[in-house]
């Protein structure tokens, strides 16, 4: 998140029949990276999600509805589970805005990548960011042609949409056919998911002291208050690990 | 079929999302992504986020609630196990730990 900006692009005109061309093969160049493993992972985490929906007796085109104006699972999963307790609608607010809150930095560092674009493209585009996407534009964007970018991005998470809607529909579906057992482990896919992505961020020290935190006041917090629980494990141990975390940070970097 | 809270949920979890998108639109160029206050905010979502999974193997809500703890906390360490064996592959991961609870539960009755 720290790489420089890039220079902005060389003015392409929308309608030159060449740079049209270039575009439809950066949006299928899009596609095609996208097909595989991300396109895989976001299948089966959204099947979880689907299983979730189920379980907390929402119908399918709530969970249909929530994929696709959320597009982002650690908010559409906070937000059904707190439903599924009885939280308020501030409560719901709230935590989801506080799950998600990580999209505002994410933002930030990846629209420089997409240079001058036009900001109705910006704007659709960032509805579409989230983890997958990111992680991919943040690897691949800056070795393209700025014209290309938003092209590919564009068939990138097209792609994904599509496997989380088919995650979310087969879950909430496969819910009812498949035996009790098996739409457990469905649903056990989200915790478990998430369990291994937030591991992989445990370099950062203020990042882990702040998890480790929310692990041992997210289940007893809950048990306290299961409306304002999680909001309070987040801002407290959040808070926590921020302050303890900083310190040794800054002593490495002199 | 749903109660209107639901869609009033639905709706809400969309637009405080979109929020945070759009306002990095709006700031890209103008707030540094590694700012202190930005900083802040991620070790918040973290903690959130580390809280929420917590709470989700200890203290489930729904079908997951059926399921005995010594059964979750199985599929947890297949789960750590197998992504640690595949080279901090998620599928594997993510596969051995749904597999493990689902076959528990077959097993074991719920």
């Amino acid at each position: 998140m720290t790489q420089p900006p890039d220079s902005p692009a060389p003015p392409t005109p929308a309608d030159d029949p060449a740079a049209r061309r270039g575009g439809v093969r950066a949006l299928r160049q899009g596609v095609v990276d996208a097909l595989g493993a991300p396109a895989l992972l976001l299948f089966a985490s959204y099947l979880g999600f689907g299983s979730l929906v189920h379980g907390a007796e929402l119908s399918l085109f709530a969970g249909i509805a929530s994929t696709i104006a959320t597009f982002a699972l650690p908010g559409q999963i906070v937000a059904v589970e707190l439903y599924a307790t009885g939280a308020t609608l501030t409560g719901i607010a709230l935590a989801v805005a506080l799950t998600n809150v990580r999209l505002l930095p994410m933002t930030l560092a990846l629209l420089p990548r997409f240079g001058k674009a036009p900001r109705w493209q910006l704007y659709a585009l960032a509805h579409v960011i989230a983890v997958t996407g990111w992680v991919q534009a943040m690897t691949v964007l800056h070795r393209m042609p700025m014209a290309d970018r938003v092209p590919y991005y564009a068939g990138f998470a097209a792609v994904l949409m599509s496997s989380t809607l088919a995650g979310t529909v087969f879950g909430f579906l496969a819910s009812d056919v498949v035996p009790a057992a098996l739409s457990l482990g469905l649903i056990m896919v989200n915790p478990i998911y998430f369990l291994l992505m937030l591991s992989r961020n445990l370099a950062v020290p203020a990042h882990a002291w702040a998890m480790g935190f929310g692990v041992v006041l997210g289940p007893s917090l809950h048990l306290l208050s299961p409306d304002w629980g999680l909001l309070a494990t987040g801002l407290i141990a959040g808070t926590a690990g921020f302050v303890i975390g900083r310190r040794p940070l800054r002593n490495r970097n002199g | 079929m749903d109660e209107p809270f639901a869609w009033l949920t639905i709706a809400v979890a969309a637009v405080v999302t979109y929020m945070w998108r759009g306002l990095g639109v709006a700031l890209a160029g103008r707030v540094a992504p590694d700012s202190k206050v930005l900083e802040w905010v991620t070790c918040v979502a973290y903690a959130l986020l580390a809280g929420l999974v917590a709470r989700m193997i200890l203290v489930p809500v729904g079908p997951l609630a059926e399921v005995a703890l010594w059964m979750r906390l199985a599929a947890i360490a297949a789960c750590v196990g197998c992504y640690l064996a595949f080279g901090r592959r998620l599928l594997p991961g993510v596969l051995a730990g749904a597999v493990t609870l689902a076959g528990l539960a077959a097993i074991f009755g719920l």
